[in-house]
């Protein structure tokens, strides 16, 4: 076979140099490998002049193949790939191999990681000789776009898209849209009043011409890929008939069942067994909380049916599947807050007046279940001293070691809040006071001159456990000043946890569904840390807001609207290139056994009853190679991934175990059962 | 699973009462517990100040006079369950000392392979693997109306247990709750109890036990259980000086966990080491339990 | 974790201590949060709380570290550790720096190190302790005024037959003291 290869060796800088000897491997290739026509080094291949290098060499050289030992080809697959365009050569024939993360990351010893960067080399310039040239395919982007979650960032996406004209399915897994920011009395740090930002925001979207508002509702399952997704979205039953229903509340009101909200409320207040979560709900459709409602308990009651005005109380409503098609999809799901339960030494849920932040928000509202005042749990005794304890369950090993970003500033605003309403003396336990955003240090001299004390050192502990008469009947918080040094007690009436944000339980069960993976800490990944924060390794998939890693709202609603600025923009395109890289059935040899069609994990491959054989649907079809390995004839092909392509591979692997190939050509080694 | 005891030095002398209803408890219980042959002192924490390769070695001896015919070793007393656990997993985990204990080991004809024994707490193997289906079917003198005051102190819960929570413990609450008691759920249960700080400071060490005595006492408890010799020892002998000292006047009996788990079995207060203890525990509990003692006894 | 090529640029004190505790590296990464020194039942009586201890040790300052009574008043409660939320070995690090603080002779302010010494010598020639007795013995040559004060309840556990005068010796000293001798030998290697 008289292919010519190029062989590009990457520095990195000194990200591979540093622990590759890559001169020595760019010599060693071009000197001993067949084949290989150049072989060169280079400080950085990925930039301009690094690819106007290999395109001069393709022209130059006549090469045919190329091999570039760099980084992932996450980051640059398609920068080589558009170089070999370019310069006339079909991108497929291309292989770049990743010898940093795979290589100088992960090794100390620089000639251990010399010696795999080489056999990596090695299998790369043995692959690629099989490689076929493969035709890029294009499918339509469809204008409509699913976002997940309606907290701030997954309203401002929407609102975004929307407003350029395009529709939206806003999917909302509660009764109402709004999140966190719903829960909210001010935000910090211009203190204004939360609902009197947000809820324009929430009724611009429900009235909105060009979204579909989905709320109680959950995604169930997606398939497809970026322009053309199948997504179904099931419908929690409500109860209630969403179009009959205008509003009117008189089902709540009437509603002879009270119980406890632990979620907008946060434990803090009551609702009914059928509520809307608030005032300002959007839509203002209730729904019956089935696990409350008295028919549901024992077949009593019906008072909401008998009084709504519309009869729109629907007992016997299912949950529901609808199939939307959308061609992009945007993620907005959000934090929870940390069970503060699992740092006993803090005493919540054993001590009343120790509250955690969520709780605290709700007693600080207006619109909350104590008007606004500030009061203990007996309803009455207002506190004459607070402590708020930062960085519970965050910066810490033992639950989440990242910092959640937003709760120094919360505790100031709490602190600011205090003082206002009351004349409490207010704690911060702090260590570190991290106010790093715009006006955020100004908010913080705010509060020093406001008289908030603040103590350097994080809480060991709260107890109702008294030493001194004067702490008889208090709260008593005890840290380290470490400024002076000294173990210190602070007898207070209640306590604030400042929790941490958390990724929501089901965080990485629904980036399964839309293809994409959560870090170790459970925040969505999301395709480069700095320079492409709100995509995804999964193309037509996007993130926004706390989803992706704790933000305050200036932030996630900044992501929000990156996030659609990137859907419009594929939108614009009106179409999307997809890799050729799929499954194809020699429907000749295929003995319609259907094997592969149910374990096909897209749902790509489909029987022809007619002439009896399997097809894959190449627009479905992710290249996963499930049903290559799965067919029993094996008569069927995953294009860049066929035998001989990885077989070659494994024996570069082993370049230095096998004899140099002079008359073994690779299907004369033993090939295991499974894939013959 | 068959298990290997030690019953460390405190137990035989100073806390002979904590041997004794360990041993009448299982065997009430129907349990075979067999005592480690010639075991040697665990070194407390004194060794570990010292040398610590000494410490591994003296507390390795004892893992490795474990028997093939047992894989778990019973330790009553919490620091001889730490010394025990810690020397385990510091062999295992740390290969520069392995070699070197491994050397001092076979000076004296031993070896020991990391990870070969399980070292238990008495509390753990009570609660795990007798349980409580076992033991409430062996209550005949439920501990009704009695307020118990469970103390887990330090060693046990802390750093090495893996069977309960390191600050707020409740195996041993729970356990009372199955014989009947009512088990005091105070703040301090899980504090220290100043540990040898008598000998290095006893003004402070007195106020560390104050602490603990006027917690249980603010909950109203009858008694306070404990499972451990240094525990039993600072609350119990040091109370009337602490009593002198601050001016208080606490009269708690303080008891092991296994004493009052052995009344409420029906075993005789004489075989349970009562008498022994300077704050008296048998009058109150007679007190509190009387009308039916007296029934359980005919 | 510090990677072992980063150690170099650690003071010399922080290197002895990692080099002297099971898993101590992570003392590097120290928050200075002070869970420790608010936690600690004896923090109200040191000198230096454990993490002023571990910003001292990060700035060298080996002799102020050594000759504190810091470790002296560990009780190896474990509770800091419990609760350091770095998950710094702090508890061993307080045993490492009592050896340190002996070995270079700089505990001369605690009767600490007195009180081990006399329990390990008991140990290493019965092998087994007697507490009680250890405390009288120490008390009676260390501190002969304390023992006045404990009168009483010292003879009150005599009555009740909880205060032993001489330790059970085990059978096999003579194994023991081997173990004992050779592990001494092989730490003195280093
Ligand atoms: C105590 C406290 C006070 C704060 N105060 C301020 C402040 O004053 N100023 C400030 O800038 N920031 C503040 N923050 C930060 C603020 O809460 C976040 O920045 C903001 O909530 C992020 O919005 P979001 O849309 O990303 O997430 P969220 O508000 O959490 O919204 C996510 C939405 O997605 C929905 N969802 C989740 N999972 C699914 C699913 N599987 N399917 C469908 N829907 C789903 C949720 O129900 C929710 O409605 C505070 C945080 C805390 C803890
Ligand atoms: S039927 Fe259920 S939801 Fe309706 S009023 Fe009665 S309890 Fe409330
Ligand atoms: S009474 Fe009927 S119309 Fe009024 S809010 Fe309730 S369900 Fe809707
Ligand atoms: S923002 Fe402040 S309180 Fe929140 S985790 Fe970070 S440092 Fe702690
Ligand atoms: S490769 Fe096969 S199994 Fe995988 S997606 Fe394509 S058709 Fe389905
Ligand atoms: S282990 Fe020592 S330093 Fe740590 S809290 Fe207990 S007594 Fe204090
Ligand atoms: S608790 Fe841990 S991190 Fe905090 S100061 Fe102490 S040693 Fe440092």
């Amino acid at each position: 076979m008289a292919e010519k290869i190029g062989v590009y060796v990457c520095h990195c800088g000194s990200n591979i140099a540093g622990k590759v000897d890559v001169e020595d491997i760019a010599k060693w290739a071009g000197e001993n490998l067949d084949d290989v026509a150049v072989s060169r080094d280079y400080k950085f291949m990925c930039s301009s002049l690094g690819q106007q290098m290999i395109e001069e060499d393709i022209k130059k050289e006549k090469l045919t193949r190329v091999v570039v030992g760099a980084c992932s080809p996450h980051l640059h697959e398609k920068t080589f790939r558009r170089a070999c365009s370019n310069a006339g050569m079909n991108p497929y024939l291309m292989d770049l191999t990743n010898i940093r993360e795979h290589c100088s990351w992960v090794h100390k010893d620089r000639a251990q990681a010399t010696e795999k960067a080489r056999a990596l080399i090695s299998a790369a310039v043995q692959r690629v000789k099989y490689q076929e040239p493969l035709e890029p395919m294009f499918v339509d982007v469809n204008p409509a776009t699913l976002v997940i979650g309606g907290g701030i960032a997954g309203l401002q996406a929407a609102l975004e898209l929307a407003d350029a004209g395009y529709h939206v399915y806003l999917v909302e897994r509660m009764p109402s849209i709004g999140g966190h920011m719903a829960q909210f009395d001010k935000t910090f740090p211009t203190l204004d009043c939360s609902a009197c930002i947000l809820t324009p925001k929430m009724s611009e979207a429900g009235q909105h011409e060009n979204i579909t508002l989905l709320t109680y509702a959950e995604l169930e399952e997606v398939s497809g890929s970026v322009g053309s997704f199948k997504v179904k979205i099931r419908q929690k039953a409500r109860c209630v008939d969403y179009d009959a229903c205008t509003g009117c509340g008189i089902c709540v009101e009437k509603c002879p069942r009270k119980v406890l909200d632990t979620e907008f409320e946060a434990g803090m207040g009551n609702r009914k067994a059928i509520y809307m979560p608030f005032p300002q709900a959007v839509p203002r459709v209730p729904v019956i909380d089935q696990d409350s409602c008295i028919w549901f308990e024992r077949q009593k009651c019906r008072a909401c049916e008998k009084l709504c005005p519309t009869d729109a109380i629907k007992f016997d409503q299912q949950d529901e599947l609808i199939d939307i098609e959308v061609g992009n999809i945007i993620i907005a799901t959000g934090w929870k807050p940390f069970d503060s339960k699992k740092i006993p030494q803090y005493g919540y849920g054993r001590l009343a007046n120790v509250y955690t932040s969520m709780e605290f928000e709700r007693l600080c509202n207006a619109a909350g279940p104590t008007n606004g005042k500030i009061v203990m749990r007996d309803g009455k005794t207002v506190p004459k001293s607070i402590a708020i304890v930062h960085c519970v369950g965050s910066r810490d090993d033992r639950h989440n070691p990242y910092c959640s970003g937003v709760c120094c500033m919360a505790s100031l605003k709490f602190g600011h809040l205090v003082l206002e309403k009351t004349d409490a003396e207010v704690y911060s336990f702090y260590i570190d006071m991290r106010t790093n955003q715009k006006n955020y240090e100004e908010f913080y001299q705010r509060l020093l001159g406001e008289g908030m004390r603040f103590v350097r050192g994080k809480v060991s502990e709260v107890t109702d456990a008294a030493r001194m008469p004067t702490e008889q009947g208090k709260l008593i918080v005890q840290c380290e000043d470490t400024l002076i040094g000294r173990q210190q007690r602070y007898p207070v009436d209640m306590v604030i946890l400042m929790g941490a944000l958390e990724p929501q339980e089901d965080a990485r069960e629904l980036g399964l569904k839309c293809g994409i993976s959560c870090s170790m800490d459970g925040w969505y990944t999301e395709r480069h840390p700095k320079l492409d924060p709100v995509a995804t390794m999964t193309d037509g998939v996007f993130v926004a807001g706390t989803c992706q890693g704790p933000k305050d709202i200036p932030a996630s609603v900044a992501q929000g609207a990156a996030a659609a600025a990137r859907v419009a923009g594929m939108i614009t395109k009106g179409r999307v290139m997809i890799e050729p890289i799929v499954a194809t059935i020699n429907e000749q040899a295929c003995s319609g056994c259907k094997i592969c069609n149910n374990m096909c994990p897209y749902n790509a491959i489909e029987f022809l009853e007619d002439p009896g054989v399997s097809r894959v649907i190449t627009a479905l079809c992710k290249g996963c190679g499930t049903c290559v390995a799965a067919c029993p004839a094996g008569v069927i092909t995953g294009a860049h991934f066929n035998n001989k392509q990885i077989f070659s591979e494994i024996e570069g692997i082993l370049w230095d175990a096998l004899q140099p190939a002079d008359d073994s050509s690779p299907q004369a080694e033993p090939v295991p059962a499974s894939a013959s | 699973m068959k298990y290997a005891y030690y019953p460390g030095c405190s137990l035989e002398s100073g806390s002979a009462a904590y041997d004794m209803s360990v041993r009448a408890v299982i065997e009430q219980l129907g349990f075979g517990l067999d005592e480690l042959d010639d075991w040697n002192c665990c070194g407390a924490t004194e060794y570990f100040s010292q040398n610590e390769l000494v410490a591994t070695s003296v507390i390795a001896r004892n893992l490795a006079l474990v028997d093939d015919q047992h894989d778990q070793l019973v330790a009553p007393c919490a620091a001889c369950f730490l010394n025990l656990k810690k020397t385990d997993k510091l062999m295992a985990e740390q290969p520069k000392i392995r070699a070197k204990v491994d050397q001092a080991l076979a000076a004296g004809g031993l070896r020991y392979q990391p990870g070969r024994v399980h070292v238990r707490h008495l509390l753990d193997v009570l609660y795990t693997d007798i349980g409580e289906e076992a033991i409430r079917a062996k209550v005949v003198q439920p501990l009704t109306g009695l307020r118990v005051a469970p103390y887990y102190g330090c060693q046990i819960v802390r750093p090495l247990n893996g069977f309960d929570n390191p600050e707020y413990p409740m195996k041993l609450d729970e356990m009372f709750t199955w014989l009947g008691a009512e088990v005091v759920d105070y703040p301090v249960k899980a504090h220290c109890c100043g540990g040898h700080m008598t000998q290095i400071s006893e003004e402070h060490a007195f106020e560390l036990i104050r602490r603990l005595l006027q917690s249980a006492a603010d909950y109203r408890a009858d008694l306070i259980l404990c499972m451990c010799p240094m525990c039993q020892l600072n609350m119990d002998m040091y109370q009337g000086r602490v009593n002198n000292f601050f001016n208080t006047k606490f009269k708690l009996p303080i008891v092991y966990f296994t004493q009052m788990l052995g009344v409420a079995l029906g075993i005789d207060m004489k075989k349970l080491g009562f008498g022994k203890e300077l704050v008296a525990a048998e009058p109150v509990i007679r007190a509190k339990l009387e009308g039916q003692m007296a029934a359980a006894t005919k | 974790m510090v990677a072992e090529s980063h150690a170099a640029h650690l003071s010399q004190f922080m290197k002895d201590v990692i080099a002297d505790t099971p898993g101590g590296q992570k003392v590097v990464h120290c928050l200075q949060c002070g869970s420790c020194g608010g936690s600690c039942p004896n923090g109200s009586e040191m000198d230096f709380t454990p993490r002023a201890v571990f910003a001292m040790i990060a700035a060298d300052r080996r002799d102020a570290v050594l000759q504190a009574n810091t470790m002296w008043q560990c009780v190896s409660c474990y509770l800091c550790t419990a609760r350091c939320p770095q998950e710094i070995p702090i508890t061993e690090i307080m045993y490492a720096l009592k050896r340190m603080a002996i070995r270079e002779g700089k505990a001369g302010g605690s009767d600490a190190p007195a009180l081990a010494k006399t329990f390990t010598d008991f140990v290493d020639r019965y092998g087994r302790s007697f507490e009680f007795g250890i405390a009288t013995r120490y008390l009676l040559f260390n501190k002969p005024l304390s023992m006045l004060k404990m009168g009483g309840a010292g003879m009150s556990m005599f009555a009740k037959g909880r205060l032993a005068l001489t330790p059970t010796k085990i059978r096999q000293v003579k194994q023991l003291q081997a173990i004992i001798d050779k592990a001494r030998e092989l730490s003195n290697e280093d």
